[in-house]
């Protein structure tokens, strides 16, 4: 098996992450904000496992883990609460979704 | 150098397919792009001494939450945005604010882990599965039952939001008009 550096990892989990925001911030489809909301959390697995195995300690991958978990959980979530709203309102778009009423 | 080649032709397909995912106007072809994205971290995982994680990553992630998304983008019925704002001529100053502000951030990131005195001796070394679930079952045992928890309320909280419409109102009439 080949020796990555920890260095060219975490790059590459800050580059990942980075991409996922402006996803985040830029796009106005909800439905996308929770895909970058995925590539965010992907890359956050990258930096734990990349630390993980850089230490040799099996840690990194428990949290990565949780992190599925998690994601997973918030998938289940936030694509009910988008099924809800798009019964409601006939649209995904965060602008018209923005007035909160009861 | 040669045989660590693979990792970063995985890191620049997984780089490229999350920049499509993010930017792609049809939602079903930026899933497929997450698809991709998520089996080349996979391969990145493999590369890094994870095999474990790897395999978790392409059986949940791209098994199991990727044909969730399908499914609800199926419910949704929509092929994208439905601004036309976003891709006609005011896509670029929608774009360029988050951009600028996102990359100058990950040039310092960049600039502060090459500078790190001592952050490139570490290179990765191999994690077995066997070692992942002795720390899951022994140290981490109450980090999995909160795990757990967490799937039940994620259960239970979606079947109460995606439950229909009619039979949602209906209890809510039947209630009010008992009382």
């Amino acid at each position: 098996m080949s020796h990555i550096p920890l260095m060219h990892a975490f790059i590459l989990a800050g580059i990942l992450f980075l991409i996922g925001f402006i996803g985040v911030i830029a796009r106005r489809n909800t439905l996308f904000m929770l895909m970058s909301l995925e590539v965010m959390l992907n890359s956050v697995g990258i930096a734990f496992i990349a630390a993980g195995s850089s230490w040799q300690e099996a840690d990194g991958q428990i949290m990565f883990i949780l992190i599925l978990t998690l994601a997973a959980a918030e998938v289940a979530v936030g694509l009910a609460l988008l099924i809800r709203l798009h019964q409601q309102r006939l649209s995904l778009d965060i602008d018209e979704l923005s007035e909160m009423k009861g | 150098m040669i045989s660590q080649l693979p990792f970063y032709i995985a890191a620049a397909i997984a780089i490229i397919a999350s920049i499509r995912v993010v930017t792609g106007s049809n939602a079903i072809h930026a899933l497929l792009y997450l698809v991709v994205s998520l089996l080349a971290v996979a391969v990145c995982f493999y590369f890094m001494g994870a095999p474990f994680a790897a395999g978790l990553e392409v059986i949940v992630y791209a098994g199991a939450i990727l044909v969730l998304f399908v499914f609800a983008v199926m419910m949704f019925d929509l092929q994208g945005d439905k601004d036309p704002i976003h891709y006609s001529k005011h896509w670029f100053s929608r774009w360029i604010g988050p951009v600028i502000l996102s990359s100058v951030l990950l040039i310092e990131v960049v600039y502060v882990i090459i500078n790190s005195a001592n952050s490139a001796q570490y290179t990765s070394s191999i994690m077995s599965a066997k070692q992942v679930g002795i720390l899951l079952y022994g140290p981490y045992l109450l980090a999995v039952e909160i795990a757990s928890f967490l799937l039940l309320a994620g259960l239970i909280a979606g079947y109460h939001f995606a439950k229909g419409e009619n039979d949602f109102g209906q209890g809510k009439d039947n209630m009010g008009g008992n009382l």
